[in-house]
């Protein structure tokens, strides 16, 4: 690992000003900075250690029915706090589904969002990658993508995002506080991370400094607490980054759809949300071939970027089985397997 | 880049250390503290071999950085035993043939530790299970293993019941 300079601001404007500076990088749980660091994949030159920053690990119910949730509050404590789970069962199933248990008790809300892509041409220096280095060119086009995106990619780059946790909350309206140079921003989780095009290296909206201080969800997110949950394809039961997820979150009401959010995870470089799919959806029978529908919608402009074809039909299937389960309700207790299909989910089929 | 100074307490012992900041906590009781129960597996926190608490929590310590964690409350392997007098967890482990050849098991022990603390898996094999993915055995003693967890936890439990009465 190359040597650096270990800066732990008192405060968050001491932060973001050494931040700043070129060849700085944010320091929190580390989990996948250090791995980067150690893999020589990412080389700051100063380490920029807010894990101790106040203010940034509470959780707060805000005046207008929204939730606040800290930048460093980790992924496990989150999942486990009770009113957190019974609010927003979908989010605290996608924690759960990632990673190991010690990563999720070091690793952070805002690192979640900005963890990298593990594509593994990213992470071999031996291999082209534009998004590691412009200009580069792109090894996994023709190289082993099974795994790959099959929405929103370019020539420069197939790449996903691998979080789980994004998935539900750019379902729910996820908003992302940021505080920067100029003062303090809201973004929305969804124009947060960025499609690959011509400039793959530009992975989101942050700008030299800028700090993910929260994370927000509306009032409406908690409406869907009753009829949402994420599943999760991999390739192994647990421990693993997804093939395919999806959130679903339904209200319904005399077995009409009356609000219905969909996101796909591990098809594209940020959380994908299924607009045209929820239009599908809403308003229309709580049914199984409207689930169908819908799915058909949300991957009407899939294609493949190598050999992954596979998961576009992979993805209409996990669709449909993620909203069955929703409709099928949140379970009172989330199942020993958060969001595996091996879990048993009454009135889902098995066979997707 | 000069040492940092900080402050670490290992196994009820406070050391006041001196640290390159590139230092993980992992190769800090390893190289440093000749602490070599805590193991280097993949070191990259894909194999939970190099698990310790970290103020009561499991986390993988090849994953965190010695100075970030200065003032932390650090318990590893060697300090789980009381004296000569193996854990409930140490025992039910050796009891159970939860290992074959021992290289992830102050990992697995560590690793059990946080999850019998955490208290969201109770008896249920299946959660178990899953509570310690992160820590792989390629011997593949997991049988054993979920034996020696269940059993554990009902030792403890008798225990706590026995310290409350």
């Amino acid at each position: 690992m190359r040597d650096f300079d270990y800066i732990r601001p008192a405060t968050i404007p001491d932060a973001i000003a050494a931040a700043a500076e070129p060849g700085s990088a944010y320091l929190a749980g580390g989990t996948n900075l250090l791995d980067l660091m150690k893999g020589g994949i990412t080389s700051p030159e100063r380490i920029v250690d807010i894990s101790r920053l106040p203010e940034l690990s509470r959780i707060e119910r805000l005046d207008d029915g929204g939730l606040r949730i800290g930048a460093l509050v980790r992924n496990a404590d989150l999942a486990y706090d009770p009113a957190f789970a019974k609010s927003y069962p979908a989010v605290a199933e996608a924690l759960l589904s990632g990673a190991s248990a010690q990563l999720r008790n070091a690793a952070t809300v805002g690192g979640n969002l900005l963890q990298r892509t593990r594509c593994s041409y990213f992470y071999d220096t031996a291999s082209a990658c534009n998004r590691r280095e412009p200009g580069a060119g792109c090894d996994a086009l023709g190289g082993e993508n099974r795994l790959h995106a099959v929405l929103g990619w370019s020539d420069a780059c197939i790449a996903t995002h691998p979080s789980d946790f994004c998935v539900p909350l750019v379902a729910l309206d996820a908003v992302v506080e940021i505080e920067g140079k100029k003062g303090r921003r809201h973004v929305t989780l969804e124009e947060f991370h960025r499609l690959p095009g011509e400039t793959p290296q530009r992975e989101n909206a942050l700008e030299p400094g800028d700090l993910i201080v929260a994370v927000r969800l509306p009032a409406e997110a908690a409406s869907f607490s009753a009829n949402a949950r994420y599943l999760k394809v991999r390739e192994r039961t647990s421990y693993a980054f997804a093939i395919v997820s999806a959130a679903a979150a339904l209200v319904v009401d005399g077995g009409k759809i009356r609000a219905a959010r969909l996101a796909l995870g591990g098809v594209a470089a940020k959380p994908w949300r299924a607009r045209t799919a929820e239009a599908v959806l809403l308003g229309a029978d709580a049914s199984e071939a409207t689930f169908a529908s819908a799915a058909d919608a949300a991957l009407a402009d899939a294609s493949p970027s190598g050999d992954n074809a596979f998961k576009i039909e992979l993805a209409r299937r996990i669709v449909v089985r993620a909203l069955m389960s929703a409709l099928s309700g949140t379970p009172e207790r989330l199942p020993a397997l958060p969001a595996s299909p091996f879990s048993n989910i009454p009135g889902a089929r098995h066979d997707a | 880049m000069t040492s940092l100074p900080i402050t670490l307490t290992i196994n009820g012992h406070r050391h006041e250390l001196e640290v390159d900041p590139r230092v993980t906590l992992l190769d800090l009781l390893r190289e440093r503290l000749d602490l070599t129960g805590t193991k280097k597996g993949c070191d990259r926190g894909q194999c939970g071999a190099c698990t310790v608490l970290v103020d009561g929590k499991r986390i993988n310590s090849c994953l965190a950085l010695a100075v970030s964690h200065d003032g932390a409350n650090v318990l590893t392997i060697e300090g789980v035993a009381h004296g000569e007098e193996l854990h409930p967890v140490q025992a039910a482990f050796i009891a159970h043939d939860g290992f074959q050849c021992g290289f992830c098991t102050p990992g697995q022990i560590m690793s059990t530790l946080g999850l019998i603390a955490e208290g969201q898996a109770g008896d249920d094999p299946e959660r178990i299970r899953e509570g310690l993915s992160g820590n792989i055995c390629r011997c593949a003693a997991y049988g054993g293993i979920v034996e020696a967890v269940l059993e554990a936890q009902q030792q403890l439990a008798k225990a706590d019941r026995r310290t409350a009465a």
